[in-house]
């Protein structure tokens, strides 16, 4: 028995749980809403999401190979889930370059230039999203026809920015909203956006399995959605022939997309439930405002970016409650 | 709804292999090397000499000083040297090793299996009984008993707490013991009762052991002022602080000791040490320690002396598995890593565990993605992957104002870390140096 054994300092044994397994389960969650882009927006969808993806793979493998001269890590399953965000962030009819683009500054300027995985302060996707959107305002903004027959079926433009034209132009809320799709499909998913944006049901049913499997808590997602209710809310009631009701403005625009995926990316959201909790609230207010005062008729992304900068912040004031007071 | 402490904690899988296997006497061994120091103070001081004779039980090593103990020999033979041995953090450690003819007892030892319950001896009649026989805490701390017993000036114990949690995977040593030794127990806990004064004790046992909660049920109506707890499954529940928060609701402070809130805790074991002690007049020499692993042929739980190559203990349980590639001593949590299998059985060893060496390889760390998993799991509400991070960085202010000197090295934010970092390894260093700067800062 003189053989040598490994000493290792405790514990033992250790979770069956990895980075990697997280990464794979958001990717997961992120395919019902994904196979519904395909129903209704065609190949295209597979076509714009493929392209992100390879495009995110590869420009983290040739920056850590070539650049920082590391092991390439992207079987990690990061630049996969960013690659199937920036994709469902995006109009499923952008040309392949625009979309490599997006993938480069995502990437490259999102992640990398901070030093790569765990790294980032912003959410890598949302840099990549809000860069296309302010460089390529147009090609941004074109919403492709549903490709079903039978479903009234809406073009160039999403709900929320036809309803901001029309308040520009003087029409009353009340009015447009008519004319508007049913919250139904809203939730179903038969109105115009985003690739990944169409389906408030199946992006809930993404987060519900996160939850179960524990991948995020419920502080950011609740905090982000009640906060929007109760803002938007307060406006409608004050005057609802000149503001969107708040069952509207959860359900378009990209809210549960970013509430349920965009916000909760680990890195560049906080660390305890207090710190989660602000953050949401955070989140819900500015994308109110934007909404309501600002130039652009969403304003999800913006709002996570801003609170993504905060959450540095937040982590150094909201400690967890410490076992034995202070 | 089962109690249990409210912040952090794991679930690792309980792996209990030999839960269903009694106590056996372990074949005495060739010889034994009895440490000096098996106990949290100064190191006994060896009274007998090379070429002396021995019998089992007879005191070996006096205890030097009030935080420290006695110790006794677990066999009857001739002492072949006082020598030193590397022990499993590496260092050489003084101990004596003594060469086994027969099983010869000293006289004054009881060595009958007949319960006896009564309680005639006076409390410090108990606490010198205790301290004679060299009792330590059997749970892993082995911090001397006696001193426990005798809480510091001004400070009032009220309820005891006796630790049949075993919240650590595979081992089963106390487990077993409850299932076979319940009367003695509960009488050992009427003795420690007695000592401390207190009218009340409380034995918690986690749900994963219903024959044991069942038995402890009804036994305990036979014994004043004891009663039991069911707990709801979760590491590190057997922690002295978490027992005490599960069990009374009460938080013990940062930096104080349990006796703070009123509570003492007591190991099972260490109330069957205790009931042998006063009872039969029997030294600390022996121990239930659970062999397991799962490649190993029969997992069992041995009585073994005091001083027991590990090496034996792995024979008698079907020999060394090919594949071995870790061998740590205590539970897989808390437990370290014995760098060659002759090292000795200690007062603290409640188990031995052989890993595989597919089991036993760390896996590739990377980056931390902050998904906050080790903020939860922490049983102290710490950062740990703060203190990682700050200990790296050396930045020790500020880890001390992080309350780095809170965390018990309990293990659970490195078990659960999807990234495999090592953050306790680093907090350790960290809290080692903390610890020096807090010691030069007091002089
Ligand atoms: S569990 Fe690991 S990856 Fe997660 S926050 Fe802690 S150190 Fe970072
Ligand atoms: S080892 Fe320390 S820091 Fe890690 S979970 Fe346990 S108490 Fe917290």
């Amino acid at each position: 028995m003189d053989k040598l054994f490994t000493v290792s300092p405790s514990p033992h044994i250790f979770s069956g749980d990895s980075t990697r397994k997280i990464m794979y389960r958001v990717a997961i969650a992120l395919l019902p809403a994904l196979l519904w882009a395909v129903f209704i927006f065609g190949l295209d969808t597979l076509r714009v999401t493929s392209i992100a993806v390879g495009a995110c793979l590869g420009v983290e493998y040739i920056i850590q190979k070539y650049l920082m001269k590391q092991k390439p890590s992207i079987s990690d399953g990061s630049a996969l889930v960013t690659g199937i965000l920036l994709a469902f962030n995006v109009p499923s009819g952008l040309p392949w370059w625009i979309i490599v683009i997006g993938a480069v500054t995502a990437i490259g300027i999102g992640k990398m230039s901070f030093g790569g995985l765990g790294c980032n302060i912003f959410n890598p996707a949302l840099v990549g999203r809000v860069f296309l959107l302010i460089s390529f305002p147009v090609q941004m903004n074109t919403w492709p026809s549903i490709a079903i027959d039978g479903v009234d079926s809406i073009t160039s433009a999403t709900p929320l920015s036809l309803i901001k034209e029309g308040l520009a132009k003087g029409m009353p809320v009340s009015e447009m909203l008519e004319s508007m799709p049913p919250v139904s499909d809203l939730l179903l998913g038969y109105s115009g956006g985003s690739l990944g944006e169409m389906s408030a049901l199946l992006l809930i049913i993404g987060g519900i399995y996160l939850m179960i499997r524990k991948v995020i808590t419920w502080h950011i997602p609740v905090s982000v959605i009640a906060t929007v209710i109760l803002v938007s809310g307060v406006f409608w009631f004050s005057d609802p022939v000149e503001y969107i009701n708040p069952v509207y403005h959860i359900l378009t625009g990209g809210l549960m997309l970013g509430a349920i995926f965009m916000a909760t990316d680990m890195v560049s959201s906080p660390m305890t439930p207090k710190g989660q909790i602000i953050y949401g609230v955070g989140i819900g207010i500015i994308t109110i405002c934007i909404r309501l005062f600002g130039a652009y008729p969403e304003g999800i992304s913006f709002a996570i970016l801003i609170m993504n900068a905060v959450t540095p912040i937040l982590n150094m004031y909201c400690k967890p409650k410490r076992f034995g007071g202070r | 709804m089962l109690k249990t402490f409210k912040i952090g904690g794991v679930h690792p899988p309980g792996s209990k292999l030999s839960a269903g296997r009694p106590i056996e006497n372990l074949p005495l061994p060739l010889s034994v090397f009895i440490p000096l120091a098996q106990h949290i103070g100064s190191p006994a001081v060896p009274v007998v000499a090379r070429g002396d004779v021995v019998k089992t039980g007879q005191l070996i090593a006096r205890s030097n000083g009030f935080v420290s103990a006695n110790i006794h020999s677990s066999v009857s033979g001739k002492v072949k040297k006082i020598d030193s041995m590397a022990d499993s953090s590496g260092y050489p450690r003084q101990g004596i090793m003594i060469d086994v003819e027969g099983d010869e007892w000293m006289e004054d030892i009881d060595r009958s299996e007949t319960l006896s319950r009564e309680i005639d001896v006076d409390g410090q009649e108990i606490i010198d009984k205790i301290q004679k026989a060299g009792i330590v805490g059997l749970g892993g701390a082995t911090f001397p008993t006696h001193v426990k017993l005798i809480p510091p000036k001004g400070m009032k114990v009220e309820i005891l707490l006796i630790n049949g949690v075993e919240c650590e995977p595979y081992l089963t040593s106390d487990h077993r013991l409850m299932l076979e030794k319940a009367d003695e127990i509960l009488t050992g806990t009427r003795f420690l009762m007695k000592a401390l004064k207190v009218k009340k004790a409380v034995v918690g046992i986690e749900k994963n052991k219903p024959d044991a909660v069942r038995l402890f049920a009804e036994k305990s109506k036979s014994y004043e002022g004891i009663s039991i707890i069911e707990l709801k499954v979760k590491y590190p529940q057997g922690g002295e602080k978490q027992l005490i928060k599960a069990v009374t609701g009460r938080e013990v402070p940062s930096g104080a000791l349990p006796v703070a809130v009123g509570a003492i805790v007591s190991n099972v074991g260490t109330a069957f040490a205790v009931y042998e002690a006063v009872r039969k007049n029997k030294p600390l020499i022996e121990r239930v320690v659970t062999i397991t692993g799962k490649g190993l042929a029969n997992p069992s739980n041995f009585k073994v002396r005091i001083g027991t190559p590990t090496s034996a203990i792995i024979e008698a349980a079907g020999g060394l598995p090919e594949d071995t590639g870790k061998i740590i001593s205590g539970g897989p949590m808390m437990g370290r890593a014995i760098t060659h299998p002759e090292m000795p059985v200690t007062k603290g060893t409640s188990g031995i565990i052989l890993m595989k060496k597919t089991e036993s390889r760390r896996q590739e760390v990377i980056e931390c993605i902050r998904c906050s998993r080790c903020v939860r799991a922490c049983p102290m509400g710490l950062e740990p992957y703060f203190l990682m991070t700050a200990s790296e960085k050396n930045l020790f202010d500020i880890v001390e104002k992080e309350r780095i000197m809170d965390c018990i090295e309990c293990g659970s934010c490195s078990y659960i870390c999807p990234s495999k970092r090592p953050l306790l390894d680093y907090i350790r260093y960290g809290k080692a140096k903390v610890g020096q700067i807090i010691r030069t800062r007091k002089k």
